[in-house]
């Protein structure tokens, strides 16, 4: 376990990339999600299409083949930017669909009464969506939006592996391939750097759980 | 609550302002795929030259392209049936002993799930294909994706048994019991049918995910569809145009996957009266409360 001892500044670097990713995916995530779910439910015809079709693309498509469609497709089109905003930028796109399909799961979670007393007090569609129906679906679906981030969390470690330099996955990488280090204590130490997020956001997801959730 | 209780049946002026709505959208998604298609045309990404070695049966790359294509799909199924075949069996093995695990060693069980559970999956083919060799066990990537794949998918099979064990009803143990069965006998005649009839859709949709996780064999050299598409790249330096058909390709199997699970979700709850969980397409999260509907 010496070699996480001796470069364990360099684990830290890589654990804090790994962390800002996953901030910035969550973030953008949880926004686009939303919008997407919105769209699914919406009174308009091509919107709902675009959702549906939204969520069949990227919850089909393996992330790796998003990140390979940042990385190298993005600048093809003449969109340039760092590694960094293109690994994050697929975490987004991919992890999206399934916060949409978790919000809209939440949103036909929600008793019929709520939207119909919504409308029967005159409110519009965008007044009754965003008052009333989403506070309520996004409470009931904390459990299965926190499996969602738990899992993104999980799959920035996938975007490290395209060459988003110094996070996590990276460090193993470099240690076990460049410095040629033995890869069971080096790889032990990048899981453990794994687990140190997973598990404290497991264990928040519960408290969280138990303060906004409404079992229905 | 479907969708449609969110608004009024349309009026004429609400009719008119969908209508509106509707153009709009589909003006703003026109152009938004004309700057896209201008783009890829400035850069030269329409060019004969890019397609045909993917489109045109009559390019003599074609058939080379394709036969290589199809060999990798091919290694891709195989990798994802040897995979989800291990986590089954583990998988089950691990939930009927996180089940009967006595007190004084069940926290072993459950911790070995928790540390697998919460590392990433990339990880654990790495690792596999790190330390393994390292240990003097020697096997071709396949063997090493499929042990990551396996490590990391069979926990979360076992979350999902588990929770299909769990939502049986109580009378069910008791009446095996009281005809004098076994705690084995039990589990093995009357309690894991059931739970597996109403696991399927969930098992499907995770069988959706080990397919996509497939495609990390290109991180340890596993030719697989994503590590071919690198290969043809490099040789027809069209990038976009191949991953595309890659993507269209895990789509396609994908989607025919998930319609399926939400086919048989259909079949069981008509078919039986008993709580079946719901299992919506993102069956796998929901009914075990765990990160197993996004895999990579």
């Amino acid at each position: 376990m010496g070699v996480i001892i001796d470069n364990i500044g360099l684990y830290w670097n890589g654990f804090l990339t790994t962390l800002r990713i996953c901030v910035f995916a969550m973030v953008g995530s949880l926004i686009l999600g939303t919008l997407i779910a919105a769209c699914r439910v919406s009174p308009i015809p091509p919107l709902r299409w675009f959702g549906t079709s939204w969520v069949n693309v990227f919850r089909n498509c393996p992330l790796t083949v998003v990140l390979f469609f940042c990385a190298f497709g993005l600048p093809e089109i003449g969109i340039n930017g760092a590694y960094f905003v293109f690994g994050v930028l697929g975490l987004v796109l991919y992890t999206s669909a399934f916060v949409c399909e978790a919000v809209r799961s939440g949103i036909n979670a929600v008793p019929a009464g709520q939207a119909e007393a919504a409308r029967a007090v005159g409110l519009t569609f965008g007044q009754s969506l965003s008052l009333i129906i989403l506070p309520q679906a996004l409470r009931t679906v904390v459990p299965p939006l926190g499996s969602v981030i738990i899992a993104m969390i999980k799959n920035s470690a996938i975007a490290g592996a395209f060459g988003v330099g110094g996070d996590l996955f990276d460090v193993g990488e470099v240690l076990t391939s460049a410095r040629g280090e033995a890869a069971l204590p080096v790889l032990t130490g990048v899981a453990l750097g794994y687990l140190a997020i997973t598990i404290p956001a497991g264990l928040l997801l519960g408290v969280l759980e138990r303060k906004v959730a409404i079992a229905r | 609550m479907s969708a449609s209780v969110l608004y009024d049946a349309l009026g004429p002026r609400a009719k008119r302002r969908v209508a509106v709505g509707s153009i709009i959208a589909v003006i703003g998604a026109i152009a938004v795929l004309a700057l896209v298609t201008v783009q890829l045309e400035e850069q030269g990404q329409f060019e004969q030259e890019k397609w045909a070695p993917l489109i045109d049966p009559s390019d003599e790359r074609f058939p080379l392209v394709w036969d290589l294509m199809f060999e990798a799909l091919g290694n891709t199924l195989i990798a994802a049936a040897w995979a989800m075949l291990f986590s089954l069996i583990i998988g089950t093995l691990l939930a009927v002993t996180r089940v009967t695990a006595a007190r004084w060693y069940r926290w072993a069980v459950v911790g070995v799930i928790e540390f697998l559970r919460g590392i990433p999956v990339v990880i654990a083919i790495f690792f596999a294909a790190r330390v393994l060799p390292e240990a003097g066990v020697d096997l071709e990537p396949l063997w090493f994706l499929v042990i990551g794949l396996t490590a990391y998918n069979s926990v979360i099979i076992a979350e999902i048994v588990r929770a299909g064990i769990n939502s049986l009803p109580a009378g069910q143990r008791e009446a095996g019991e009281s005809l004098g069965m076994t705690r084995w006998q039990v589990l093995y005649l009357i309690l894991l049918p059931q739970a597996f009839r109403i696991m399927l859709p969930a098992l499907i949709s995770q069988l959706v995910v080990v397919l996509k996780d497939t495609s990390l064999g290109f991180i340890i050299s596993y030719p697989e569809l994503v590590r071919t598409a690198g290969f043809i790249v490099q040789n027809l330096q069209n990038p976009i145009q191949t991953y595309l058909i890659v993507a269209v390709i895990f789509i396609l199997i994908n989607y025919a996957l998930s319609r399926l699970a939400i086919f048989v979700e259909r079949r069981l709850s008509r078919g039986r009266k008993a709580a079946v969980p719901e299992a919506q397409p993102m069956a796998a999260t929901t009914v075990t409360g765990a990160g197993a509907g996004v895999g990579a």
